[in-house]
């Protein structure tokens, strides 16, 4: 598989942000700085970045609450994204919406979704634009393990085969909804499920960067191609409780310690990438220093930046009314 | 009697249900948790805010059951069970996540016993928690009330503190219709003397919460503390309130509003759901229609404004009905006079 210099120096850049940006809101959230809730993507990096490596700002993806790692996949701004998630008036959705319903449609991200199972069906409406609008653009929903039990997304899977839809179904399959086990939960298997509805099945190890970026490329470009949708199988690990506060105690002692120490896709990338020299360590070195000011920048920037205003509150509920 | 949350108080009349009839069962997501987990932790969570902490250990995997997150076909069953035998609280957690399961709800288990000509009998209660204040921005915040008050068929219980949250639960549960029951999520922690014996609150009669000779405050769920703080405030002033507390938005203490404003003369309203068609122009329109010689003043409603909820604090102070508002409200109608015609 041949990729890009540029197509590795972005990806690795996305997926440091995606683990910056998550770390250092955990350490804020405990601050007690940060409102509402926040659901971190810290470990599961390669599958959004892998996946949206493929897409451009005219195809369309549809996230979960757990959406930061999309957008920044999907090239929202980090900026706006942090202050969003302060719930000030530069945030990317105006402090209207905060960490669970980050969105910029004029780079095809469809949204984070505070409701579980909420976008799959959404995807279908998009890969429906896609293919009529004649845009050779495909529609992506991520979903968790746990929404994939939901009606609306088996629902979808259905849909999108009927309508032979430019359609791709992520399942990102980290082993749990909330405190409980996809093992309880999720009765036969996602593969036996795309069969079910006739749609071709991929699989991956997501927190394999080449291996996610290998496999999405398939999927993508059987649904780009006009063939009907596929699912994309991602197994992965959060590395951190369902959202912060979870002292995740249905999980065994050091589970998470070995993903992190045998699956960090950061430590895992740089070291394929340096082996086989593709990429320099120095020019990794320079990537991470510069994300880090980013962040740094992105946080300093978002606790000074103006609340919104009282008129904030009656705009925007409609076009027109 | 002694000092419980509302949290305590919920998980209290839950335990309570549950030794008493064995036909009542628990379901929800992570209503318990920890299945399939790696630990082998049972009871991880107990709820995703703990209220229903420690039920599992004493009742069992068969009566407090996890259900996968899919909410229309786990709130389904919970109606198919009530028409069929069993006496399910079924916790919808957020009562958002409404919208993935309306189906089961207002069109099977509220329909049954009309629609089946009176055969059946649903004993049926859905939890869910409502209400903005948590910086859960607009699919985490609604208070829905009005939407299930509108379908003919549901009882629609909002409790206003633990005493209350205790007894109307027990009676929900011992109800043989479907009941909605709905918890403000900013309420849990709020704590007050609750007795220690199970006792029931019966629906569709309201509590005043205090008399007052000037205005009547009618206030739903958490609106109640709201409303008392603002009397509290306004009788070092001289103004006396009455504030209702209905308990049951469905059925509704028609009598006692009535009766209240027949002796003011004016009437505030205070409702945290959306302005249009809720519990606000409902009490309204009564009062208008049946009490409309009593009025001294225009009905005056304390409201949220006709958007989604927002996400940041400043936005959502806005947006919410506050001690300030309701204030405010009453002091314009106290001070209201009837223009005397030239
Ligand atoms: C319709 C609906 N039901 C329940 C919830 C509460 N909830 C939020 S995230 C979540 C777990 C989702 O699990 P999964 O899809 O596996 O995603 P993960 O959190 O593992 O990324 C649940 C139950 C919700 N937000 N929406
Ligand atoms: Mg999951």
């Amino acid at each position: 598989m041949q990729i890009s210099r540029d197509i590795l120096t972005r990806s690795y850049r996305a997926m440091r942000t995606i683990r910056d940006f998550e770390e250092r809101l955990h350490v804020e959230f405990a601050t007690g700085e940060i409102p509402g809730f926040v659901h971190l993507y810290c470990g599961e990096e390669a599958s959004g970045v892998g996946v949206c490596a493929h897409l451009s700002d005219t195809d369309t993806i549809a996230s979960t609450h757990r959406g930061h790692g999309h957008c920044i996949a999907k090239g929202v701004a980090v900026d706006g994204m942090m202050a969003e998630i302060y719930g000030r008036q530069t945030g990317v959705c105006r402090g209207k919406g905060g960490s669970m319903h980050i969105a910029d449609l004029s780079l095809g991200m469809l949204g984070a979704n505070g409701i579980v199972g909420g976008g799959p069906p959404l995807i279908c409406g998009a890969a429906l634009s896609h293919k009529l609008l004649k845009d050779n653009g495909v529609a992506v929903a991520f979903y968790g393990d746990g929404a994939s039990n939901e009606g609306s997304t088996l629902e979808s899977l259905n849909l999108a085969t009927v309508w032979q839809l430019p359609a791709v179904f992520v399942v990102e399959d980290n082993g749990y909804g909330e405190a409980t086990g996809a093992s309880y939960a999720c009765a036969g298997t996602q593969k036996d499920r795309a069969a079910g509805f006739g749609m071709p099945y991929f699989e991956c190890d997501g927190t394999d960067f080449f291996a996610v970026y290998e496999t999405a490329g398939e999927a993508i470009a059987h649904a780009r191609s006009g063939k009907g949708p596929a699912m994309l199988h991602v197994h992965l690990s959060r590395w951190y409780g369902h959202f912060e506060g979870d002292a995740m105690t249905y999980r065994a002692e050091g589970e998470v310690a070995k993903e992190r120490a045998e699956h960090d896709c950061l430590v895992n990338f740089r070291k394929h990438v340096t082996e086989i020299s593709l990429l320099e360590a120095s020019a990794l070195d320079d990537i991470d220093a510069a994300v880090k000011s980013e962040i740094d920048a992105a946080v300093a920037a978002a606790k000074v930046a103006p609340l919104p205003e009282e008129a904030d509150l009656m705009r925007d509920v409609y076009v027109s009314y | 009697m002694s000092r419980k949350s509302f949290r305590q108080a919920i998980n209290e009349a839950l335990r309570q249900e549950m030794r008493r009839d064995p036909r009542v069962i628990l379901m929800g997501e992570d209503v318990a948790g920890g299945r399939g987990g790696t630990s082998g932790v049972k009871d991880a969570w107990g709820g995703v805010l703990g209220v229903t902490k420690g039920l599992l250990t004493e009742f069992g995997e068969d009566r407090v059951l996890d259900t996968p997150i899919t909410e229309a076909s786990y709130i389904g069953a919970a109606a198919g069970a009530a028409a069929t035998g069993l006496r399910p609280v079924a916790e919808l957690m957020f009562v958002d996540f409404v919208g993935c399961c309306l189906d089961q709800i207002m069109n099977q288990a509220a329909k049954f016993r009309y629609m089946f000509g009176g055969k059946a009998r649903t004993p049926l209660v859905i939890r869910a928690m409502y209400g903005a204040g948590f910086n859960a921005a607009a699919q985490h915040s609604q208070a829905l009330y009005p939407l299930f008050t509108h379908i003919p068929g549901l009882k629609v219980v909002v409790p206003s503190s633990p005493y209350e949250a205790k007894g109307l639960l027990i009676e929900a549960i011992r109800d043989d219709d479907p009941v909605i029951f709905l918890e403000n999520k900013v309420m849990y922690d709020d704590e007050e003397d609750v007795p220690d014996e199970p006792y029931t609150i019966p629906f569709g009669e309201a509590n005043l919460t205090r008399e007052g000779d000037d205005v009547t405050i009618v206030a739903f769920g958490r609106m109640v503390n709201l409303a008392n703080q603002a009397a509290d405030r306004l009788e070092k002033d001289g103004i006396s309130c009455t504030v209702i507390d209905p308990r049951t938005t469905s059925p509704l203490d028609t009598g006692t509003i009535l009766d209240c404003v027949a002796d003011t003369g004016r009437l505030v309203i205070v409702d945290e759901s959306s302005p249009r068609c809720n519990l606000a122009t409902d009490v309204a329109a009564l009062v208008a229609e049946e009490a409309f010689d009593a009025l001294k003043a225009p009905i005056r409603r304390v409201v949220p404004p006709h958007t989604p909820v927002p996400f940041a604090t400043v936005l959502e102070n806005l947006y919410m009905p506050s001690v300030e508002k309701i204030e405010a409200a009453v002091r314009s109608v106290a001070a209201y006079r009837v223009k005397e015609e030239a």
